[in-house]
């Protein structure tokens, strides 16, 4: 289904919970709505699924606007945060309940339930009642039910957030593969953006209301249109005088200007490590932390203090040790502008001809 | 060890305690009035049973009291919902005022009773109009029996709907179902096991009713006496094997109801 929203808004009394949001989605993607709790992702989801009213703006689906259109004739799968499954129905007329207040025959619902069940792997589990299944399983039978009456569009709210980590993992990229199977259009929302990043092909960053980026993991990750983007997605510091880094110099030029750089963009090590060794600034080392695949390193350099990561392999590094640290390059942001900042140093400055 | 020894003698105590106080306080006035019931042998316990006044009494009672139930099955479950569902000023007056009935004297309910709807108030004149009379027949006891049961099936369904959790009703509709189909395959069933066991309760309570019920049914023999007032009436003409034969029918039905309500109740939790 091919949805496209403009200018929506909604108050919760004095609240602004949702503040003047566009986007559109083409079909047949699966989208990530990403977002710190209570940034309004849950009230974009309801209003597009009817269970919210729309204060301002415009909802349409191939072009024809819904924002009047009851939840039940939306044509919408949800599978709700708790999964909301029916605690008196079994699975079985838990995935027939859509089917059945649809009036379908008996015999194409005994069909589609049992494709379903097969599909979502719970052969065997038909006739259990929800309290009496796993987490995961409870998702599943979330999923099919919502799946079963032919949906064109599928919204999933926090889908994983009541299952344990290690299963989650599971859980992750079997639905993803589910989708991609079914080729409808999907959006969940999450607060993990972990999650966000591995399962979405596009991401929408929402924050206070606001639709902060839209775009590809990737784009985001490397090109954050804002502060918040930039410091929402991946682990990053924040440095307040960045013309004192070595390399950044030039950011002198803007007042007020702070800088953004994430872990993968430093590096630390002995002289030899490094090839430019003019780029480098010596740096302390401050703490070091197992993080069960790597060292998480941080380190003082001056008045600013780094984070980044080291691999297992290279030799350990111990607080107190002095190393050459190396900055790639920093996200720079003030008030009215942001951009990416590479290290002016890396670029040899006296290249050595033979 | 020692504080091993002791647990299991203070566990041993407790225990004794209850199982004495349940003894004497329940288990052994039951049994008496089985044992009184059939002290002058069987033929008296059947000759008092099938006495016909005591017969229709006991019918009679079981009658009002399933309409009664019936009555708070139906107000009972809307109060339940409107009190849980709506937002409105008094809300919360309303819902205290539901244990009313509990705390409340059943003879003042049933003196309440007698000045709102006797001959000379505003509803019994309407109903003598209406040609109909309520006081000192069979209406007024269903009211009576109506008022000291009502709090049973609301206080029983408040937690239920109060858990229940509200994207189930929404995921109801996001499948396309219509209110009516949400409430009739959605709510109610979740509802059903709090109707069921409140109205078990109340139907008990309602068949033992006697403070409100003798001052506004008349107890017409035959007519308006209800088993409650027919032992009353048993005891103070002396005739204690009759009593005892009508409550042993009593007391066997409230036996029946009670563990129903039970298996009920039992059959929520594990399923």
């Amino acid at each position: 289904m091919h949805i496209e929203v403009s200018g929506l808004n909604k108050k919760f009394g004095e609240f602004q919970a949702v503040k003047d949001v566009n986007f559109e989605i083409e079909k047949g993607q699966l989208i990530g709505l990403l977002g710190p709790s209570g940034g309004g992702k849950t009230s974009i989801l309801r209003m597009l699924a009817g269970l919210e009213s729309v204060d301002e703006g415009e909802i349409l689906f191939h072009g024809k606007r819904v924002n009047d259109l009851p939840p039940q004739e939306r044509g919408i799968g949800f599978v709700f945060q708790n999964y909301a499954l029916f605690k008196h129905m079994t699975v079985e007329g838990n995935i027939a309940f859509g089917l059945e207040v649809k009036k379908w025959s008996k015999e194409k619902i005994k069909a589609r339930v049992a494709e379903l069940v097969e599909l979502t792997g719970l052969s065997g589990f038909e006739k259990r009642y929800p309290h009496q299944l796993s987490g995961g399983q409870r998702q599943r039978v979330a999923f099919a039910r919502a799946l079963a009456p032919e949906p064109q569009l599928l919204l999933l709210d926090e889908p994983f957030a009541a299952i344990d980590a290690k299963i989650r993992h599971e859980l992750r990229s079997w639905l993803r593969d589910m989708i991609d199977r079914l080729g409808i259009t999907s959006i969940f929302v999450t607060h993990d953006q972990d999650e966000a990043i591995e399962v979405a092909d596009q991401i929408m960053i929402i924050n206070k209301g606001r639709l902060e980026q839209k775009g590809s993991p990737w784009e985001i990750y490397k090109n954050p249109q804002s502060p918040f983007v930039a410091s929402f997605i991946g682990e990053s510091t924040i440095v307040d005088d960045v013309s004192s880094l070595l390399g950044f110099g030039e950011a002198a030029a803007w007042p007020g200007t702070k800088a953004l750089i994430r872990p993968e963009y430093v590096e630390v090590g002995k002289p030899s490590d490094f090839e430019l060794l003019s780029a480098t600034a010596k740096g302390r080392v401050r703490h070091v932390h197992f993080r069960g695949s790597e060292w998480l390193v941080e380190v003082e350099l001056g008045a600013a203090r780094l984070v980044t990561y080291r691999s297992l392999e290279k030799e350990i590094l111990h607080p107190g040790d002095e190393v050459q640290v190396l900055i790639h390059r920093a996200y720079l942001f003030n008030d009215n502008d942001s951009w990416v900042m590479e290290n002016k140093l890396k670029e040899d400055p006296m290249p050595v001809h033979i | 060890m020692s504080s091993m020894l002791q647990g299991r003698w203070w566990s041993w105590g407790f225990r004794s305690a209850v199982m004495l106080y349940f003894m004497v306080l329940i288990i052994f006035p039951i049994l008496g009035i089985y044992g009184q019931s059939l002290s002058s042998g069987w033929s008296d316990f059947a000759s008092n049973i099938t006495e016909p006044l005591a017969w229709k009494a006991v019918l009679l009672t079981i009658r009002m009291a399933l309409i009664a139930t019936v009555v708070n099955i139906l107000v009972g479950t809307m109060s339940a919902w409107v009190l849980i569902r709506y937002r409105f000023p008094g809300r919360r007056l309303l819902n205290s005022l539901v244990d009313l009935p509990f705390a409340l004297p059943t003879a003042v309910a049933g003196l309440m009773i007698l000045l709102l709807l006797g001959p000379r108030s505003f509803v019994g004149q309407l109903s003598e109009k209406l040609g109909f009379t309520i006081l000192f027949h069979q209406p007024a006891i269903i009211i009576a029996m109506v008022f000291v049961t009502f709090p049973f099936v609301i206080r029983a369904v408040q937690p239920l709907l109060e858990e229940m959790d509200a994207a189930e009703e929404e995921a109801a509709y996001m499948l396309g179902a219509t209110k009516a189909a949400t409430f009739w395959r959605v709510i109610l069933p979740n509802m059903l096991p709090g109707i069921l066991s409140g109205a078990m309760l109340a139907f008990s309570r309602a068949l033992a009713e006697f403070g409100a019920v003798v001052l506004v049914a008349g107890n017409i023999p035959g007519k308006t006496l209800i088993a409650s007032v027919y032992i009353f009436g048993e005891i103070e003409s002396d005739n204690t094997v009759g009593a005892t034969a009508v409550s042993v029918l009593l007391l066997t039905f409230s036996f029946l109801i009670l563990w129903t309500v039970n298996y009920v109740q039992m059959r929520r939790k594990g399923g």
